[in-house]
């Protein structure tokens, strides 16, 4: 557990410490998430050993998110008077994105699909 | 023996109980919701946030009190970001097929989810800053806020419109797509991945492996590309 937390951690720092160094516009826990797998590209051998904690981490990824999900709350009052038209067009703009994604996604798998020989 | 108010006192002001509570919270929430079968609405970020706002109001805490304890949690997020790599790498062959699809959904998931929602906000009328906190609201927390401030918007409310956005896109996803019929889970978590982020990932991986390893992808990618594609699309449809 401790060697895969320690892989994760040092995966951020560097990510971090790359992102702020050359001032990119990327979050370094995602240009960590990129090092972890040019790392298990060239160790295939250590997904076996990283594979307990990361699923445990995962499978509670929900649980992760309650302390920002709390926060809302506590800054519920910067909703202001938009509060409802806000909500509104969260809902519809999620949803056309999905739309627009999974449409997306499967209009050109299947264009690739039967293209394929 | 001390007396309640000033054990009270003490508890109140240390990391430990609101980290107890956030753990017993979610496991509540997490448990309810197993029981019913991980219903779409019985979202476990939002019945823990419904059942720890009325004993921070009760007790009369504030958030930032309540957060000292809470940042323990809230700091596993980045090393639960890097973690998304594993299911990355487990499925590094059915990725390898897909990488057109992968593009072009991320292209127009990206921009759909930007671009509606700064064209739904002119529509409704709000405040040039309101709009503008909007904007990046489908990516995950840090790029958002880093975003909106680089635009001018406002990072406290972006940071409480990116949370709503997750919960949203993550009770919409399965009614939405078992109504289209979509059978396909790489497509189904792509898309919850690329309009809802982490949230949205983590309901992805609730329902299918596969479709949460897609839903990470999503949520990776769709942060390098929302940086840049939102100061765009503003200066164009502003």
């Amino acid at each position: 557990m401790l060697h895969t937390l320690g892989l994760l951690l040092g995966c951020q720092l560097l990510g971090e410490v790359t992102a702020r160094g050359f001032g990119l516009p990327m979050p370094g826990p995602v240009l960590g998430l990129a090092l972890l797998v040019l790392i298990l590209a060239t160790m295939p051998t250590l997904a076996k050993r990283l594979r307990p904690t990361t699923t445990v981490i995962l499978a509670n990824l929900s649980f992760l998110f309650v302390p920002a999900g709390v926060g809302v709350i506590g800054n519920f009052e910067v909703l202001s008077a938009d509060g409802i038209a806000l909500l509104a067009i969260l809902t519809l703009s999620t949803v056309l994105s999905m739309l627009a994604a999974v449409g997306t996604f499967i209009g050109v798998r299947h264009a690739t699909e039967s293209w394929a020989p | 023996m001390t007396d309640v108010a000033s054990l009270w006192s003490y508890l109140a002001t240390s990391p430990l109980i609101w980290l107890t509570t956030t753990i017993l919270a979610y496991l509540v929430a997490d448990g309810v919701a197993r029981q019913l079968g991980n219903p779409p609405w019985a979202n476990p970020v939002l019945l823990s946030v419904l059942l720890i706002a009325p004993v921070l109001w009760l007790t009369q805490t504030d958030y930032t009190t309540y957060f000292e304890g809470a940042q323990f949690v809230h700091f596993l997020l980045g090393p639960a970001t890097v973690a998304l790599a594993l299911p990355l790498w487990d499925n590094r062959d059915t990725i390898r097929t897909s990488v057109a699809p992968i593009v072009l959904a991320l292209l127009t998931g990206s921009i759909v989810a930007a671009g509606s929602a700064i064209i739904l906000a002119r529509a409704f009328g709000l405040p040039m800053e309101v709009l503008l906190s909007l904007a990046p609201k489908s990516t995950t927390a840090p790029v958002a806020l880093g975003i909106s401030e680089a635009i001018g918007g406002i990072p406290a409310l972006t940071a409480v419109l990116v949370i709503m956005t997750g919960i949203i896109g993550a009770v919409t996803v399965t009614p939405l797509m078992n109504l289209l019929r979509i059978t396909d889970w790489r497509a189904r978590g792509f898309a919850v991945g690329v309009a809802a982020h982490g949230i949205g990932t983590a309901r992805a991986f609730q329902v299918n492996p596969l479709a949460g390893a897609y839903a990470g992808i999503a949520m990776a990618l769709n942060a390098l590309l929302t940086s840049l594609i939102v100061p765009l699309l503003v200066r164009w449809l502003v």
